[in-house]
């Protein structure tokens, strides 16, 4: 029994780590983890210490990476940002990934008007162009006073709002196919309630669809954070993430180069790393369909 | 078939509609115009601030819902979008920008998806040979890298090798520029302007369309129907040319319909780096300059690309696809 249950886990595990891109990628994304976590460490200044020594300096033995026009330790900041990015990313991931279950398995199952009603949301949601409303709601917080601390939260709400129906959509169609089965309709005449059986025998059937989805959701809203921040409706000063740094530097490139260089490819890296990962876990979850593009 | 396309039309109008009425209730409550006039110095009467917002329908003091009955009615009424909180028509000013962005996306779009189908049936048909895994991973590191990112890269290559040549084959401001009186000047000034969006939009298309045609390809060339033009004694070639690849550019065209509606939008970087006045810089800015009416239309205008994106992809599956077509009975969506 036990050997039976382990070996498709094993299986999994070998094909994963067949593909060398992946591997290598996984590699890079526990490597960055560890520098954001210990960054506090790893930089003599604090991410919002100002060095009135050095405006706009280069980089130098004393400031690895530079520092900004205000003074501020560009290494100190990359890791901060790193952090920030890292967590709204996550975050954003799971969130999205557990209501895009949720609602989709849930519709599937059910059928009926909660079908449709969520069908219908999902459609008006995909209609809107989300860009455009989580800038218009991102430009307000920003400009209030009560921007900073809690304006990173309110983008992961909004970043979550607007993504999950895509996956959502998928979701539905799997269950669809999964309701099918035969121990789905044994569990319903053993009196198991629809909730329970969604959470313990739909879910986990189609795990491998949310593992990948979360981690390539993770990729997406770095991304999103980051071109939303681009244009000033990311996170705020004196916060920062990868995306404001790089939104900042990119005005500044041909000058002063060390502003962009850092992040940019901190961020390069980080996010080619989480979709090789992806691309990585589809094929060894799925080796039938030769895929590495999620459409 | 056509009923089928009628009922989708008609659920993608009401939901246009009902988006751009959400639209507009967070633009209200988020956007704050009176702050635009309570900045300049030196200070302006408040009556005349509030004469002016109320003359242009953007006065937080009337109630939520006179300032809708205005707004949708002069729309149905008028198709007029409402002006923005300095003056001007939010309408005309959408119908000059639009063709900007047409003219910036046009060609990078085509020339991305093309090079991004040829990439993907080249690396199918060599698939996880050297040149697939070269191609798959630029592929990846394509969707990596930020879009205004690549453009910037690409501005400061080209301000290098226009330095170093001496030269202003580069152009990055504007559409146009000076240029010469002979004829074509003009057009080869215009040409000039568009090569580094154009190269940014094609490297982005490529990487994203080459991922899909590859994925879509691989399907086709394990059909049967391909087999059986093998077995008809059509060389590998023929067999890929005339069946497989046919048959793959079917998805692959209806991801293009979709992506050519997100571009209006998606497009901003392009126009905000190359300095292109077209509807992405609009939506910015219109963001940033509290424009209420210009963000909604703006909205409305993302929203009415989606659907056309969606609604095309529905026709061109039913139009392409020989087995949806005989099937266009049965078929139900």
């Amino acid at each position: 029994m036990v050997e039976t249950q382990t070996k498709p886990k094993r299986l999994l595990l070998a094909r994963f780590l067949r593909n060398k891109t992946a591997v290598v990628g996984l590699i890079i994304i526990v490597t960055l983890i560890v520098i954001a976590l210990i960054g506090p460490w790893l930089s003599p200044f604090a991410y919002n210490d100002v060095d009135r020594q050095a405006y706009l300096k280069p980089p130098s033995w004393q400031h690895p990476m530079g520092t900004t026009q205000s003074g501020r330790d560009m290494w100190a900041l990359t890791l901060h940002g790193l952090r920030k990015s890292l967590v709204i990313g996550l975050v954003v991931a799971i969130l999205s990934t557990s209501i895009a279950a949720i609602v989709g398995a849930f519709a599937a199952y059910y059928g009926g008007w909660f079908e449709r009603f969520s069908l219908w949301i999902i459609d008006l949601l995909l209609v809107i162009p989300s860009f455009l409303l989580i800038a218009l709601v991102a430009s307000n917080s920003a400009g209030s006073a009560s921007g900073g601390a809690s304006s990173w939260w309110l983008l992961v709400l909004l970043l979550t709002l607007f993504g999950w129906m895509l996956s959502a959509r998928v979701v539905r169609s799997l269950t669809l196919s999964v309701k099918q089965n035969e121990y789905i309709t044994a569990a319903r005449y053993m009196g198991l309630s629809g909730p329970k059986i969604i959470v313990r025998h739909i879910l986990p059937n189609i795990a491998s669809l949310l593992i990948i989805d979360a981690t390539l959701n993770v990729s997406g809203a770095i991304l999103a954070e980051t071109s939303l921040a681009y244009f000033g409706f990311g996170v705020q000063p004196p916060d920062t993430s990868l995306g404001t740094l790089l939104g900042d530097g990119a005005r500044q490139l041909s000058s002063f180069p060390w502003l962009f260089a850092g992040p940019a490819t901190i961020i390069v890296l980080l996010i080619l790393s989480v979709n090789a990962v992806g691309d990585g876990l589809r094929d060894a979850f799925d080796p039938g369909s030769k895929a590495s593009g999620k459409g | 078939m056509g009923a089928y396309l009628l009922k989708r039309f008609l659920n993608y109008a009401i939901l246009l509609v009902v988006a751009t009425n959400l639209s507009w209730l967070l633009a209200v409550t988020q956007l704050n115009p009176r702050s635009l006039y309570e900045i300049s110095n030196p200070p302006i009467d408040p009556i005349s601030i509030e004469n002016n917002l109320r003359s242009r329908n953007l006065s937080d003091q009337v109630p939520l819902s006179e300032r809708w009955f205005t707004w949708s009615s002069s729309i149905i009424l008028d198709w007029n979008w409402g002006q923005s909180p300095r003056g001007g028509n939010v309408g005309e000013e959408i119908d000059r920008r639009i063709w900007v962005s047409v003219r910036l996306i046009t060609l990078g779009s085509l020339l991305g998806a093309g090079l991004g189908v040829l990439i993907g049936t080249w690396s199918a048909r060599r698939q996880y040979g050297l040149s697939d895994r070269t191609f798959t991973f630029l592929a990846l590191l394509g969707l990596s890298i930020p879009s205004f990112v690549i453009a910037n890269l690409l501005q400061v290559a080209a301000t290098h090798i226009n330095d170093i040549t001496g030269t202003r084959f580069f152009e990055f401001v504007g559409e146009t520029g000076a240029h010469g009186t002979w004829l074509g000047a003009q057009w080869l000034d215009r040409l000039q302007h568009l090569l580094l969006p154009t190269i940014a939009l094609t490297i982005l298309g490529a990487a994203f369309f080459s991922r899909i045609q590859r994925n879509v390809m691989l399907d086709s060339l394990h059909a049967g129907f391909v087999r059986t033009a093998r077995a008809k004694g059509l060389t590998r070639s023929q067999a890929i040319n005339r069946h497989a690849l046919r048959v793959s550019l079917i998805p692959t065209s209806t991801y293009f319909a979709f992506s050519i509606a997100t571009l209006f939008v998606g497009a901003a970087f392009m126009e905000i780096i190359f300095s292109f006045h077209g509807m992405g810089e609009y939506a910015v800015q219109t963001i940033q300059g509290h424009d209420v009416h210009g963000a909604v239309a703006t909205a409305a205008f993302g929203g009415l690309c989606v659907l056309t994106g969606a609604l095309l992809a529905d026709f061109m599956v039913a139009w392409l696809d020989p087995r949806v077509r005989s099937a266009s009975t049965s078929h139900s969506g």
